[in-house]
């Protein structure tokens, strides 16, 4: 009877195995593995049915009643708080289309105070709110006047810990505030390039190890007013599905044809590449002028890296053009902390367009783009930002200055050495936890934002309150930021945050209402990795086996 | 059964003889045109009219070759060696080693220098740090914007006010918050190159009118609703802008604003104004263009500025009623998708904001400066002035061009550099010419501060007339 029990169990854990690691799991294993020099390892675990039938009904459930509100506040039963056009304008086109803001007046409103917390002090690892009430179901906001202190910060991009309002940093920005002031008042070309400017593209271009660079003062505006510039007319840019607003803006205001292959998927983008060049323009079949590839760096709500080497192989096969948006990813990967072209070892020469913003890592703002001195001075002459918009202020390029000699080393200290360790260790140990308590996490295991899946509509603004209620702050996102049954809350692990801190917070994701740490229960039972099932089927047959081999 | 069934056949059989023949007549044609969709109609894939072979593909991917990613510059292009300024871009600049007088930043209330406002930025600085690590929607929002957002607000005498963190890209994502395709937009030819961006990226339809030419823009309307007429049900869902400037930054005039209103309540549009130039600059408080045409600005449906002229800090904001500015908040391209602006330039704005309200002296020294500059720089031989005696960034264009731009940029460019060596900082006014709509001629830019003494205007205006009598004979 043993023999037999044991053949079972086995049998049982096999089919568990198979079922739940190969088929329900998808894992991203590179096809050309050649190119990688460490694994490269992502994972989207595909929503389960049962949760996927749930959303569905929860957003009908919430459109019913979004359709009932309007009815009752059409026929004025319910009060309506909405803003409304003059009396001298009532006549007038309206404004706005009803079904336009359907989404906004119904379910947005109800969440709303998830987002545009107000915070009065550094945004570093602990930040204090604002504390706000509302009276009327979030359509107005009170300030009470009081202020939520400490609340750990899990929702600004401060990967390296540059947020800071005393240290090197700031002393330095303190100075040049002194010297030059903080408005520039006139374009780059006319008489607003400042010695500053001059220094920190030098020093971006060594950071980079390319040419030349330029620095810009808006990061989104890097992107919507250079790809104009670089590509028109009977050009082909080929966009990643989950680019950025800046990056589809600009491909949009260039005038070329888009169009756009699947998530970092390298065999979407080979047959574009390969039917784009075979076939030419549509329709009149002239062959293209150029044909630019755009991707990211890290992708802010997947949490996925780029497959940089393919992309470079691919690239160099088919004679593209490579643009690089490096937002998220410079200073937060790579041991050097130069983006994701140090952290797979290659040339950063082989990609033509690196462009990046100074918001993340470097805790100042503003984007810059690097590449061969042709190219850099081509943007200087037509630039859309260089001849009409403000350049620079200059604390802000002094900021940039000091964080990133630290992060090269070349102030002195290890400073720089320590963050990246700090940053990389953090990222790795709070993967792991989230993943071993049994949670969907997308990404790859290496990219320092972490996209925790909630999926049902009520969960996102109940899991961002109930975080804020044991204060931590997070960001979460849902619909239509991200496709509508992928609502997602999104950690940003920074340097700065301590292993404590991480702990905290992956603990007060198990802890019942009822604040019993013995009792491990779920808040609201966002748990649904399957394979914390299968592990559990594991724990279970082997202590079984366990204990008939004992018996 | 069977018995039921045969009975129920008959029936059938009865109804067909029974039916009027039209009946069948139809039924049978629509019977074989559906056999003839399903089976015999011609499918339509225009990729497979041919199919390249595996072989061809390669010889067509090996023989294609790209043009170089960027066109080579030429070295003596004129944007391409910028001028270098050391120091700050205050009063008395340093430009390529020389100081000089400076008439040529945006600088019109000359708080570049003021020592209030960069106390209050570094005490910004000193509490909340440099950057703000996130957009609004993320953590991105301190205290400071809330502030100078009601701070404009309860200034302009609106309900609200957004602010964002970049000029260019503010009126850049005001139009297409409101205006998609299928709505039209009738602009001002000389609209600044920030509002032809944020008109393209709207896809709406545009129709330009003469500057500053109400008859024609009266005309345009005329005929749209005409249009409108024809077709009242499109016309009920078709929105309609007008998008003008207060002070025109290309040609430096101002749009005639009561006109405006007149026809906005006549032909029902709705009115964008862009005042980067004006707000601080125009009116007995410096509200801009509203104020000085004394025009209720709950008329205006959206007035957006930049932060970087006379507020001498870097960002933008948009003013107007709630009902209006609330909506960008969601969809303002540039407002959520980007970082928020820095505090301590938030900080900037707000006390030089303050010095505004205090001071309302400021804003009538600036136009007695503009007209003196205005009136010094007539009659100089081969330039011709170009501005509204009020208006603080003035024109100096060519009076007989050569016909060639790049020759008239030369001229223009070796007039600057002469004034230059004589310690007066001036700029030629420069633009991208393949992507701007309506180019403006080539100009050089004065810009009148109020820091400027008489001494500074006379000097400038002898060096400018002593370098048009070298170089334009």
């Amino acid at each position: 009877m043993t023999d037999h029990m044991r053949v079972l169990l086995t049998k049982l854990q096999s089919r568990y195995c198979k079922k739940c690691l190969f088929a329900q799991i998808y894992q991203n294993a590179a096809p050309n593995s050649s190119l990688y020099k460490k694994p490269f390892s992502e994972s989207f675990e595909e929503t389960p049915l049962l949760v996927a039938v749930l959303t569905y009904m929860g957003y009908g459930i919430l459109t019913i009643f979004g359709y009932f509100r309007d009815f009752l506040r059409h026929w004025n039963i319910e009060k309506c708080h909405i803003a409304h056009e003059r009396e001298q304008q009532k006549d007038f086109v309206p404004l706005y289309q009803d079904f336009e803001n359907f989404y906004t007046r119904n379910l947005y409103m109800r969440i709303r105070d998830n987002w545009n917390r107000p915070i009065c002090s550094v945004p570093g690892a602990k930040v204090d709110l604002v504390e706000r009430v509302t009276h009327n179901y979030n359509w107005t906001f009170e300030h009470t006047g009081k202020v939520v202190k400490d609340v750990i910060n899990m929702g600004s991009y401060n990967y390296l810990g540059f947020a800071e309002n005393a240290g090197a940093c700031a002393s330095a920005a303190i100075e040049t505030t002194h010297a030059y002031g903080v408005g520039v008042a006139s374009t780059r070309c006319e008489i607003g390039n400042l010695d500053i400017h001059e220094e920190l593209e030098q020093l971006v271009a060594r950071f980079l190890g390319v040419e030349s660079s330029m620095a810009f003062g808006m990061g989104f505006a890097t992107n919507s007013m250079n790809i104009p510039a670089l590509t028109g007319k009977g050009c082909l840019i080929l966009s990643d599905e989950l680019n950025h607003a800046s990056l589809v803006l600009g491909a949009r205001l260039s005038g070329s044809t888009i169009r756009v292959f699947k998530h970092n998927n390298m065999q979407s983008l080979e047959k574009l590449l390969r039917d784009a060049i075979a076939h030419g323009q549509p329709r009149t079949h002239r062959p293209w002028k150029k044909i630019l590839i755009v991707v990211e760096g890290i992708y802010s709500m997947e949490g996925s890296i780029v497959r940089l080497p393919e992309v470079i192989a691919l690239k160099k096969r088919y004679k593209a053009y490579l643009y690089l948006d490096e937002a998220h990813s410079i200073g937060a990967l790579g041991p050097n902390g130069r983006g994701v072209v140090d952290y797979f070892g290659l040339d950063p020469k082989d990609v033509d367009i690196m462009m990046g913003t100074f918001t993340k890592s470097f805790g100042a703002a503003g984007g810059y783009i690097g590449g061969r001195k042709e190219l850099i001075d081509y943007l200087r002459c037509h630039s859309h930002s260089a001849l009409y918009a403000t350049s620079m202020s200059p604390p802000v390029a002094q900021q940039i200055i000091s964080s990133m000699k630290i992060i090269m080393g070349e102030d002195g200290s290890t400073l720089g050495m320590h963050r990246l360790r700090q940053l990389s260790e953090n990222t790795t140990y709070f993967r792991r936890k989230l993943r071993e308590m049994g949670f969907i996490i997308y990404g790859n295991d290496d990219s320092p934002v972490v996209p925790l899946m909630l999926y049902m509509p009520a969960k996102i603004g109940a899991f961002g309150r109930e975080m804020l209620k044991r204060n931590i702050g997070t960001v979460v996102v849902g619909f239509p930021a991200t496709p509508i049954i992928e609502s997602r809350a999104r950690f940003c692990v920074s340097a700065a945050h301590t292993r404590e801190m991480l702990d905290t917070v992956s603990l007060v994701n198990l802890q019942t209402p009822s604040s019993d740490p013995l009792h491990d229960g779920r808040v609201m039972g966002v748990r649904r990795s399957r394979r914390s099932v299968s592990q559990l089927i594991f724990y279970l047959t082997d202590s079984f086996m366990c204990l008939h081999l004992c018996v | 059964m069977a018995a039921g069934q045969q009975w129920v056949l008959v029936e059938m059989v009865q109804a067909f003889y029974e039916a009027p023949a039209y009946h069948l007549i139809l039924e049978g044609i629509l019977i074989l045109w559906i056999v003839r969709l399903l089976f015999f109609s011609k499918t339509y894939k225009p990729h497979e009219t041919y199919k390249l072979t595996e072989k061809e593909k390669e010889d067509l991917i090996e023989e294609w070759q790209p043009e170089p990613l960027v066109p080579p510059v030429s070295k003596d292009h004129p944007s391409l060696n910028y001028d270098v300024v050391t120091g700050p871009p205050s009063h008395k600049i340093i430009i390529n080693g020389k100081e000089c007088t400076n008439f040529a930043s945006f600088n019109f209330l000359g708080l570049l220098d003021s020592d209030r406002v960069k106390d209050k930025a570094l005490a910004s600085l000193k509490k909340y740090g440099v950057g703000t690590c996130g957009p609004r929607g993320f953590y991105g929002t301190f205290d400071v914007h809330l502030e100078l957002e009601s701070r404009l607000a309860k200034f302009m005498r609106t309900e609200e006010a957004i602010i964002y963190s970049y000029g260019f890209a503010t009126i850049a994502s005001a139009i297409p918050a409101y205006s998609k395709r299928g709505d039209i937009i009738f602009v001002d030819e000389a609209a600044c190159f920030s509002i032809q961006k944020g008109l393209q990226a709207s896809r709406s339809f545009i129709k330009y009118f003469k500057h500053n030419d109400m008859e024609d823009l009266e005309r345009l309307l005329k005929e749209q609703e005409l249009e409108d007429q024809k077709n009242p049900r499109k016309a009920r869902v078709t929105r309609k802008f007008i998008v003008v400037e207060g002070l025109y930054i290309n040609t430096a005039d101002v749009c005639p604003l009561p006109e405006l209103v007149r026809l906005k309540y006549k032909y029902k549009v709705r009115i964008f104004l862009e005042e980067s130039m004006s707000f601080g600059v125009l009116g007995e408080h410096g509200k801009g263009v509203t104020e000085h045409f004394g025009v209720n600005i709950d008329d205006i449906d959206l007035i957006s500025a930049n932060m970087e002229n006379a507020v001498a800090s870097i960002g933008g904001f948009c003013c107007g009623r709630s009902f209006v500015i609330d909506h960008q908040r969601l969809s303002g391209q540039g407002y959520c998708f980007s970082a928020s602006l820095p505090p301590m330039l938030a900080a900037a704005a707000i006390e030089a904001l303050s010095i505004m309200e205090e001071d309302p002296e400021i804003f009538s020294v600036l136009k007695r400066r503009c007209s003196q500059v205005h009136q010094a720089l007539q009659g100089i031989p081969g330039l011709k002035l170009v501005g509204v005696p009020f208006s603080p960034a003035l024109h100096l264009q060519l009076e007989r061009s050569s016909g060639c731009r790049s020759s008239d940029l030369q001229l223009l460019r070796s007039i600057v550099d002469h004034c230059l060596d004589r310690h007066v900082a001036l700029t030629v006014a420069r633009y991208l010419e393949k992507e701007e709509r309506f180019v403006p001629p080539p100009s050089i830019r004065v810009v009148v501060t109020v820091e400027q003494t008489d001494e500074d205007i006379q000097k400038a205006v002898s060096c400018i007339r002593e370098a048009a009598s070298i170089f334009l004979r």
